[in-house]
């Protein structure tokens, strides 16, 4: 398991009704691409977060396949439509079989 | 010193059959890449806008960001990178615009390639050109 692995979300705080929001996500991962060596020579093994997504109140708003070539800490933005007052669930899934979540609500002002 | 002409004619062709010897290249695999995501289904040229650095100081995290509206999902590879998979968004019905922000590793100076799919099942497809200072890839 990847050590200190901490998401980070940015939503806004309330929205309007059918309003589209930025969302801005942010997690602390090494994301180790499977190129690099070990002091003896030994290629150090991929292991990254392989899938991002986002879902809003059970509706998917984006879902993110990466590869090693995105950069450590993966850093995503995107816009998500906001219908009705609810929570965003974002989920990161670790090649290692971890699943790192986080989870933020959202008011219609 | 005099060579004779079926000398010559022997290093002429010997010269034409190693040009005509296939190069190794990295063509392949992203032509692989590509054609795993479209089908082998022709990509338009416009419809579909990439925004990076034209010169990226650190390769380990070049910000790129991809926009096109009406996509179903969008497709990332990097030509230059040992393995040209970057990433690929899919929007949800909740997605508020087919648009979105990320950071990629660049190995070293290299086309960007981005292929969208439409919500009408066709393909546009961008290239970017990004210079890169220091390669991103741990090597």
């Amino acid at each position: 398991m990847a050590d200190n692995v901490t998401p980070r979300v940015r939503v806004p705080r309330s929205a309007a009704a059918g309003e589209v929001i930025t969302i801005k996500t942010l997690i602390s991962h090494i994301m180790e691409s499977g190129q690099r060596k070990d002091g003896d020579g030994n290629v150090i093994p991929r292991s990254i977060i392989n899938t991002f997504s986002c879902d809003f109140n059970g509706q998917n708003v984006i879902l993110v396949n990466l590869d090693a070539a995105i950069s450590a800490n993966p850093y995503f933005e995107f816009d998500a439509v906001v219908p009705e007052a609810g929570e965003f669930t974002f989920t990161w899934n670790d090649d290692d079989g971890s699943v790192y979540t986080d989870t933020k609500a959202i008011e219609i002002a | 010193m005099n060579i004779s002409r079926r000398a010559t004619l022997a290093l002429g062709g010997g010269a034409a059959l190693a040009a005509l010897l296939p190069l190794p290249s990295f063509a392949d695999a992203n032509d692989d890449a590509i054609a795993a995501f479209t089908g082998g289904a022709d990509m338009a040229d416009s419809g579909l806008t990439i925004t990076a650095p034209e010169i990226a100081e650190n390769g380990n995290t070049v910000p790129i960001e991809v926009a096109a509206p009406g996509a179903v999902s969008i497709m990332i590879i990097a030509t230059g990178n040992p393995n040209p998979g970057v990433c690929t968004f899919n929007f949800g019905p909740l997605a508020g615009s087919q648009h979105a922000v990320t950071r990629m590793r660049l190995a070293r100076t290299q086309d960007v390639i981005a292929v969208a799919k439409m919500a009408d099942g066709s393909f546009a497809k961008a290239t970017a050109t990004i210079k890169v200072t220091i390669g991103g890839c741990g090597g």
